[in-house]
C-alpha cells in the first residue's frame, strides 16, 4: 500500500518534467515556425554533417535556425535564404545536392551500377542456358542406369 | 584460378576507393568565399569596448583573421603557434572572438598571451555566420583589396604556416 502511494507520488512529480522538454511555439508564430522548419530541413548542419539543421541541436544549427527565423520575419523568401546560406557555406550546405555536372555520378551512379549488374545477370543466365543446351545428350543405356539408381535397384557394383 | 580473378579485382578496386576515402577530410568544407570580398562587419573590440573593428580598416594590407573562442579546445592547441607567429612580425594578425563572454576571452588571452593586434567581439555569432564559420578555429587570409584568398580550417599548425600561409602572404604582399 505504502509503495503504491509512493509510486503515485513520484509519478505525479514526474509529470511536469515529461512536458518540460517540448517546445511551445506561441500561437501567432505557428505559421512562421512551420516555414522555419521547412527551410531548415533543406539545410545541412556543418557540424554534424549527416543531419539537417532542423534535426540538429548543435549550437551552430540553432544559430542558423535563428537566422532563418529572423530573415523570414524580415520578409526574405525561402529561396533567398537558401541562396544566402549557399553563398556563405557553399553547395555543401544543401541537404539535397543539386543536380549538376559535378554531381551526376552521385545522382546517377547507383542506376548505372544497377544496369551493369542487370547486364552481368543476363549474360550469366545466357551462358548457363547455352551450357545446358550443349551438355552431352544421354543415350538409352544412361537412362536405364539412371532409372535403376532412382528406384534403388542398382547395387552399385557396376562401373 | 580464373574464378578468383573477378572477386579479387572487385576487392582491389574497393580497397583503393576506401583507402582514398580515408585520406579525405569531410570536415573541411571548401569555402565559397575564396576570391570573393570579405564580408563587412563593424563590431566592438574585445579589449576596448568603445572602439570598433572592421575589415575596412585593414584596406591596403595583407592580414589574417583568426576566429577563436575561450571555450574552443583546439584553439588552445593552436594558440602557441599564433603567439609565435605574432612575434615574427610577418603578417598582422587580427582575431574574431566568436560567441564568447568578454571576461572569459580576456582571461584566456591573459593566460596564453595575446597574439592579436586586436580582436573583434562577436558575441551573437552573426559575424561568424556571415563569414561562413562553422567550426572554431578558422583562419582567413585577406589581401590588400579585401579579398579572401585562403581559409584554414582547424588549428593552425607550424607546417600550415610554413607551407601555405606565409608563402601566400609573401606572394600577396609582392602583388599590388
Amino acid at each position: 500500500m505504502l509503495t503504491r502511494a509512493l509510486f503515485l507520488i513520484f509519478l505525479a512529480l514526474a509529470l511536469p518534467q515529461a512536458y518540460a522538454g517540448e517546445a511551445e511555439p506561441t500561437a501567432d508564430d505557428v505559421a512562421l515556425e512551420k516555414r522555419v522548419m521547412a527551410v531548415s530541413e533543406e539545410l545541412r548542419c556543418l557540424v554534424c554533417q549527416n543531419q539537417t539543421i532542423a534535426d540538429s541541436h548543435a549550437e551552430l544549427a540553432i544559430d542558423l535556425k535563428n537566422q532563418v527565423r529572423e530573415k523570414l520575419r524580415q520578409g526574405m523568401s525561402e529561396r533567398e535564404i537558401v541562396d544566402y546560406m549557399v553563398e556563405r557555406y557553399g553547395d555543401f550546405v544543401l541537404y539535397r545536392p543539386l543536380v549538376k555536372s559535378s554531381t551526376w555520378l552521385l545522382w546517377f551512379g547507383p542506376f548505372i551500377l544497377l544496369l551493369v549488374a542487370a547486364g552481368v545477370l543476363v549474360a550469366k543466365l545466357r551462358q548457363r542456358r547455352k551450357a545446358m543446351q550443349e551438355a552431352p545428350k544421354l543415350n538409352a543405356d544412361d537412362h536405364a542406369r539412371a532409372e535403376s539408381l532412382l528406384s534403388g535397384t542398382d547395387n552399385g557394383a557396376k562401373s | 584460378m580464373n574464378r578468383f580473378l573477378l572477386p579479387l579485382g572487385i576487392f582491389i578496386v574497393l580497397a583503393i576507393f576506401l583507402g582514398v576515402g580515408l585520406t579525405l577530410k569531410p570536415r573541411e568544407v571548401p569555402s565559397p568565399f575564396i576570391g570573393k570580398p570579405a564580408p563587412a562587419f563593424r563590431v566592438p573590440q574585445l579589449h576596448e569596448e568603445g572602439k570598433t573593428l572592421s575589415p575596412e580598416d585593414m584596406r591596403g594590407k595583407v592580414w589574417l583573421l583568426n576566429v577563436w573562442a575561450s571555450w574552443c579546445v583546439s584553439c588552445r592547441e593552436e594558440h602557441p603557434v599564433l603567439v609565435d607567429l605574432a612575434r615574427q612580425n610577418v603578417v598582422p594578425l587580427y582575431g574574431l572572438n566568436y560567441k564568447d563572454a568578454r571576461e572569459n576571452a580576456l582571461a584566456w588571452l591573459n593566460d596564453g598571451g595575446n597574439p592579436y593586434i586586436a580582436s573583434a567581439h562577436d558575441l551573437s555569432g552573426n559575424v561568424g555566420i556571415d563569414w561562413g564559420v562553422y567550426g572554431v578555429p578558422e583562419t582567413f587570409v585577406v589581401d590588400k583589396k579585401g579579398i579572401i584568398r585562403y581559409k584554414h580550417i582547424g588549428p593552425v599548425t607550424p607546417e600550415a604556416l610554413k607551407d601555405k600561409i606565409i608563402p601566400l602572404v609573401k606572394e600577396l604582399n609582392g602583388a599590388n
